[in-house]
């Protein structure tokens, strides 16, 4: 794997392998000294273009696990604020001599547009409305961990039912989790009000209902994305208060929800809004579970694109015995 | 300079087709004869080739003033000729807008050392913002004949209503008509939109533009020109609902044309589907279903021209983000040979498309899209219809390089162009 654009990109094969390795990589991270040498020397890039609080940390704490260098770069103390183009940016980083570039960027189509431009790998860590896979891949990850802890061992979601609640179509979580969700074997369902949902449904493997009430008895986990505070301001949704009586998580609808169910958020989380604060607290969230999944799930990709890429992966049963910093 | 001899050739017109030579003055810029076994003082080549009058473009944006890094009136125009035109109506949407008679003089001044005959256009509203009517009738009186709002819509119903009412009624020196062409677009509706919304913008998580924000406006102008009986021309019609519309304004008698551009019979919103900027354009890419009703248009005599809505755009610009990056492409150069491999059309109904019906339109007949005989203009293409080649943007004459069809193999080229008289396309390159 040479870049890592999108799980569209990835049969679910990749999907499962890379759940695996993700395996390997906690087992690492719960040592004393929580670090493999597979990366030294590697230099990774975080190029982020949009604010970004868990991703951007979560990328950072996986590329230092792995013993990479990690130079931070952020648009709002940058060149790009005086002008420079996404081209020269990445040029000028390309030049600097890199090995990877994870990129976040307000734009979809970003990271494959930027391919051309650099010889490093270019990793998605969400672009635009369009793709978010690492964030997929961490959502399944989560997932599957909880289904092992209730007996259910594999890497995919076969049997599963999953709704997607909330703004389907302004978010690259949804997109990314549709394909990664579907290709693992789950049924997803899409739940929010129309002016939210993509114009067109055509070619995605869902079914789409407006009406939480209707399938929230029915699921095996329900995927609540957050809702924008700028969609409030035009005429998507009359408010917050309308939009939780109709797709809000509430105390009341939890009664609904099966108990083995799993709620799952993207955070950070609008409490009051797409899920009460007792959603949140619910033993059934798995939302700071997501959180953890972060770290090895960003450490498997990297090193599929940065290391040697084989698997079983050589290196991970070295050990380190002091940090080199 | 003395005269030239287009040899062996076949020339279409209005008038039918034979083979023939055509001999033409150099000084004064007409056709001598058309005739068999004729000679001049310079042979120039025309054996399997088809020889029209020059293609008239009612759509090119030539950046100059104000963008003349993407493209100037020198390097549009040698462009265009390279492609077959003698004449291009240029668009207002210059920085500053053309909507001055100091803008108005200053491009027609350039424009009289251009490779072709540059015919401008000016805005319908100062500075294309929709909101007073610019000064028309002095800009008539300077050669205007097209009034638009380039890449705008006008929004307001009340001020368009007004706009082709008060320009219907401005005398013109050559009773040459005032036409007022309107981008369709209701901008409430393709607000942020960056390419057509349906299978491709949701699955690529772009914004979309509904078909209906053209479709709306089309019908508004249609009632309008209906209420005032004033002449609409649509331009680069995208959507196969407006089409329709067209043909049903047509049935009832009013005063409608319409165009459309190469890349909306070409190409589907598919095209998007890797995030190519050079595949961004205003109106967007549609659906195959629109490409059919396009090239039906095209066919049954809806569609009066085919246009290029050239729009030329420094490759920076063009390397920004989808979703930022400025939507057009190049057209000029590309335009015949597309419409060639593309439509299934007889050479008649291509030169009518793109010479003779769009130069009645700019107020440039006969000087261009006339007959071809003695006494007319020398304003002429010589096309050799079997020339296969690559289209490569670099290769192309424009400043800026954003075609659409990099690496396309098509089959039709301009071997020889003459604008009033003179060779400004030999076998198929530039000679200035």
């Amino acid at each position: 794997m040479r870049h890592f654009l999108s799980t569209t990109d990835l049969h679910a094969d990749d999907l499962s392998d890379i759940l695996q390795l993700a395996d390997s990589f906690s087992e690492v991270l719960s040592r004393d000294i929580p670090k493999v040498p597979a990366l030294r020397g590697k230099t990774v890039v975080l190029a982020f273009f949009e604010d970004s609080t868990r991703t951007r940390t979560s990328f950072d704490l996986a590329a230092r696990r792995l013993s990479a260098d990690v130079v931070n770069f952020s648009a709002s103390s940058s060149s790009t604020k005086k002008g420079e183009s996404l081209r020269d940016t990445i040029q000028t980083i390309d030049a600097m001599g890199v090995d990877g570039i994870v990129l976040r960027h307000g734009s979809s189509g970003t990271p494959s547009q930027i391919v051309p431009w650099t010889s490093a790998a270019v990793v998605n860590a969400g672009d635009g409305w369009h793709a978010h896979p690492s964030q997929a891949l961490l959502d399944c990850y989560t997932i599957t961990q909880h289904r092992q802890r209730n007996g259910q061992i594999g890497r995919r979601l076969d049997g599963m039912r999953i709704a997607i609640c909330g703004d389907v179509n302004h978010s690259r979580v949804a997109r990314s989790n549709v394909d990664a969700f579907t290709k693992l074997g789950a049924e997803v369902i899409l739940v929010g009000p129309q002016t939210l949902m993509p114009a067109s449904l055509e070619g995605w493997p869902v079914t789409a209902v407006s009406d939480l009430d209707e399938v929230i008895g029915d699921l095996d986990a329900i995927y609540l994305l957050r809702i924008q505070n700028e969609r409030l301001e035009g005429p998507l949704l009359p408010s917050n208060r309308e939009y939780r009586r109709r797709f809000g998580l509430t105390a009341e609808r939890l009664v609904d929800l099966k108990p083995d169910a799993m709620i799952l958020h993207p955070g950070p989380m609008n409490r009051g809004v797409e899920l009460d604060p007792e959603a949140a607290d619910d033993p059934r969230a798995v939302v700071t579970n997501q959180v953890a999944s972060g770290v090895p799930i960003r450490m498997a990709i990297l090193y599929r694109c940065l290391g040697l890429g084989k698997f079983p992966t050589p290196g991970l049963q070295e050990t380190i015995d002091e940090d080199p910093r | 300079m003395g005269s030239v001899v287009l040899k062996n050739g076949e020339v279409i017109d209005r008038n039918g087709r034979r083979s023939a030579d055509v001999v033409v003055n150099v000084d004064n810029g007409k056709i001598v004869e058309v005739g068999e076994n004729l000679s001049a003082d310079l042979d120039l080549d025309a054996q399997g080739c088809v020889i029209s009058t020059g293609f008239v473009d009612l759509h090119t944006s030539l950046r100059q003033p104000g963008h003349e890094a993407a493209e100037t009136i020198e390097t549009g125009s040698r462009a265009a000729a390279l492609g077959g035109y003698t004449a291009v109506v240029s668009m207002p949407d210059t920085t500053p807008c053309t909507d001055s008679a100091a803008v108005v003089n200053e491009v027609l001044n350039w424009g009289k050392s251009a490779l072709c005959e540059i015919k401008p256009s000016a805005a319908i509203s100062i500075g294309r913002k929709g909101h007073e009517l610019s000064p028309m009738a002095e800009l008539v009186d300077l050669g205007v004949r097209m009034f638009t709002d380039a890449g705008a819509g006008v929004q307001n119903d009340g001020l368009m209503r007004r706009a082709l009412e008060y320009a219907s009624g401005i005398p013109t020196p050559d009773d040459k008509p005032v036409v007022l062409a309107q981008h369709c677009e209701v901008s409430a509706l393709s607000e942020g939109g960056v390419m057509h919304e349906g299978q491709w913008s949701s699955k690529l998580g772009l914004a979309g533009q509904p078909s209906e924000s053209e479709e709306l406006m089309v019908l508004r102008d249609i009632m309008l020109s209906r209420l005032v009986n004033a002449r609409v021309h649509f331009q680069h019609l995208s959507t196969a609902g407006s089409v329709e519309m067209v043909r049903q304004a047509k049935a009832d008698g009013l005063l409608v044309t319409a165009e459309v551009t190469t890349h909306h019979f070409l190409f589907t919103d598919a095209a998007c589907a890797n995030y190519g900027t050079e595949f961004k354009v205003q109106p967007p890419l549609r659906t195959a279903a629109d490409v059919a009703a396009i090239k039906e248009g095209l066919a049954d005599g809806t569609i009066d021209v085919i246009a290029t809505d050239h729009a030329p755009h420094t490759p920076d610009s063009k390397e920004r983000p989808f979703d930022s990056a400025p939507p057009g492409m190049l057209g000029v150069e590309t335009a015949f040979a597309i419409a060639n491999t593309e439509l299934d059309l007889p050479y008649e109904k291509l030169f009518d498309l793109m010479s003779w019906t769009p130069a009645k339109i700019a107020g440039l007949d006969p000087i261009h899209g006339g007959e071809i005989g003695p006494g007319a203009a020398a304003n002429l293409a010589v096309i050799d219809p079997n020339f296969e080649w690559v289209i490569k943007g670099k290769e192309l004459a424009s400043k800026a390089n954003n075609t659409p069809y990099e690496n396309k193999v098509v089959t039709g080229k301009i071997r020889h162009t003459l604008y009033r008289g003179e060779t400004v396309v030999q076998d198929g390159k530039a000679t200035r």
